[in-house]
């Protein structure tokens, strides 16, 4: 122990600044943690895993949208306090809309942002079948649903995304298997 | 006795060579003659009593935050660090950049649980009291929002403080518990090649990590700068990941979660995205590329009298330590290089300093940092070349102050 220890000294004083973040695995501690039995919030996956049960379409979801949405994206969703949702302009050119429909590359994320973070006032306050009502109604003002669309689960991740090989991984995310 | 020091350098840029050359010359004692007894008031009656937590003084008021916020939702916005009237490299605590996206939230430490759960042997939670037993590192470590100076893709030049330009980047001394003895403690499993990390706020923002990152350098940090975590900066505590974008370090943590592909959230997908000219956008820039910005003089400053100024600025690297920091009085034609206070620190703000002669002239300040890996600045008419104007995040280009004859300093593209 003793030897250990004036080998780690040795280590450290070789280096200018000590890399600290390896001192921690040195000290000796009581491991705490108690068992978890379930996570209070699922992660929803772009492949739709952690989506819930639930359904809900474009006409249900316009009526929401005036009643929760509008004051802050508009009509139509043509902007406000909370950004525009339904610009389709070219990702090339000079003005890029980077919304949902445009720009974001998986539907399942769509929903898992209106559930935890919409409407801002309340988040976490919407069914999940609103939640999906209110899905299908953003995708639709950017034309990528149908006006007659109804989404549940298996439905929304079937949404193929104008956008979903926008995106070039940086070297990092790469090397942690993402193409 | 200042000819003794005219300045050989481009626009008047004195390096520390001039200094040793005619410094000698330049010491002129004049001691005020105190007439009779002219006291200062101060010294004539007892001062104030004691304070349980320490103010700055009243005159010091202006040394505050400039806030951007939605007007519906007051809690969504920033607020930026006054770079230009702060010395050294550690930002004052309440002084810290905010970003936030659903406000700051009231947490009770007694009541908040951790939890760590996904591709793990044995899903666990602790309480803060479990972690505080934990062992400890303390890191000096620079945080810098990908949004930050995103002004400066603009067409025009912004006119405003440094600060407020650039001030989405701060710096602290950070204290907690390395990531990786909690990931060992719950057994990640070999596929687990991502972190999910949310937060406990309006709008749960949560980020993926690659795990190779958390087992390396990341920290649950509890403290900063000596004291716990202020409230918004992620009380009771928050996820620190250096030299990476700011966004990654959660806030208000309270979910762990490992898995072998990242959640594809919005703040990874629709945000914190950086379009390109080609219409594709990178994904998952994590890493702070080298930048620096000089703070004095900037913006909304004035030189009141011809004579030496000292430039000082901050340059960092997500990548590594500052290795040089040159800096320009002619717009970039010729450079000088600056003085590096010590100790220079990995993934840390570095302060560097040179001196200057105005001798009342217009003249173009820039400054360019260069890390131990090699990576510099480059110049903003490079960067936008390569990445267009629409980026919105991750500008590291090298920032120009314009001095006119009247002393008066600018923002300019050049």
């Amino acid at each position: 122990m003793c030897m250990r220890r004036l080998a780690l000294a040795g280590a450290l004083a070789l280096t200018t600044v000590a890399y600290a973040a390896d001192l921690g695995r040195e000290l000796p501690h009581t491991p705490l943690g108690k068992p978890l039995t379930a996570a209070n919030v699922p992660t929803i996956w772009p492949d739709g895993r952690g989506l819930p049960a639930g359904q809900g379409g474009v006409v249900a979801g316009e009526r929401l949208y005036a009643e929760r949405c509008q004051s802050c994206h508009g009509e139509r969703g043509t902007g406000g306090s909370g950004g525009h949702l339904a610009g389709r302009s070219a990702l090339a050119g000079p003005n890029p809309d980077r919304t949902v429909a445009n720009y974001w590359p998986y539907a399942a994320t769509v929903f898992d942002y209106i559930r935890r973070a919409m409407p801002p006032a309340a988040p976490w306050s919407l069914t999940a079948d609103e939640t999906y009502a209110l899905t299908a109604y953003v995708l639709h003002l950017g034309g990528v649903v149908p006006a007659d669309a109804v989404l549940d689960a298996r439905s929304l991740v079937a949404v193929r995304m104008p956008n979903r090989d926008g995106f070039v991984p940086s070297s990092e995310a790469r090397e942690a298997g993402v193409r | 006795m200042l000819s003794l020091m005219t300045a050989r350098d481009g626009n008047g840029l004195l390096s520390r060579r001039h200094f040793v050359a005619g410094g000698a010359g330049l010491l002129v004692a004049t001691p005020a003659a105190l007439a009779g007894l002219d006291l200062p008031p101060g010294m004539t009656r007892p001062g104030g009593g004691f304070g349980v937590y320490g103010q700055p003084s009243p005159h010091e008021k202006h040394t505050a935050r400039a806030i951007a916020a939605n007007r519906d939702l007051p809690g969504n916005g920033v607020s930026w660090t006054p770079l230009q009237d702060l010395e050294g490299i550690i930002t004052p605590s309440g002084l810290h950049f905010e970003r936030h996206h659903g406000g700051v939230p009231a947490i009770d430490p007694a009541q908040h649980r951790l939890g760590l759960h996904g591709r793990v042997g044995k899903p666990l939670t602790w309480t803060v009291a479990e972690l505080l037993r934990y062992p400890r590192v303390t890191r000096q470590l620079f945080i810098e929002c990908g949004g930050n100076s995103n002004s400066l893709w603009n067409a025009e030049p912004r006119q405003t403080s440094a600060g407020a330009m650039h001030g989405l980047a701060s710096c602290s001394e950070w204290t907690g518990v390395p990531l990786r003895l909690l990931l060992e403690e719950a057994g990640a499993e070999k596929g687990a090649t991502w972190l999910i990390a949310e937060g406990a706020d309006a709008g749960g923002l949560h980020l993926s990590i690659p795990m190779k990152k958390a087992m390396d350098d990341c920290m649950l940090a509890l403290w900063q700068n000596g004291e716990r975590l202020r409230p918004e900066q992620g009380y009771p505590m928050r996820l620190v990941v250096p030299g990476w974008e700011g966004v990654t370090h959660v806030k208000w943590l309270h979910r762990l979660e490992l898995a072998s592909e990242p959640a594809m959230s919005r703040f990874e997908t629709g945000r914190y995205t950086d379009l390109l000219p080609s219409g594709k956008a990178r994904q998952f820039s994590f890493v702070i590329e080298p930048k620096s910005v000089i703070t004095s003089p900037s913006p909304g400053q004035l030189l009141r009298d011809k004579g030496v100024y000292q430039i000082s600025g901050l340059a960092w690297s997500g990548r590594g330590a500052v290795k040089k920091v040159e800096v320009s009085a002619d717009g970039g034609k010729t450079w000088v290089q600056a003085a590096l206070d010590g100790p220079v620190q990995r993934q840390c703000f570095t302060r560097f300093r040179i001196a200057w002669q105005w001798r009342g002239q217009a003249a173009l300040l820039k400054s360019r940092v260069t890390d131990d890996t090699g990576a510099s600045q480059p110049e903003r008419s490079a960067l936008v070349a390569e990445r267009g104007r629409h980026g919105e995040f991750q500008f590291n280009g090298i920032v120009c102050w314009a001095v006119d004859e009247d002393g008066e300093v600018s923002h300019v593209y050049a």
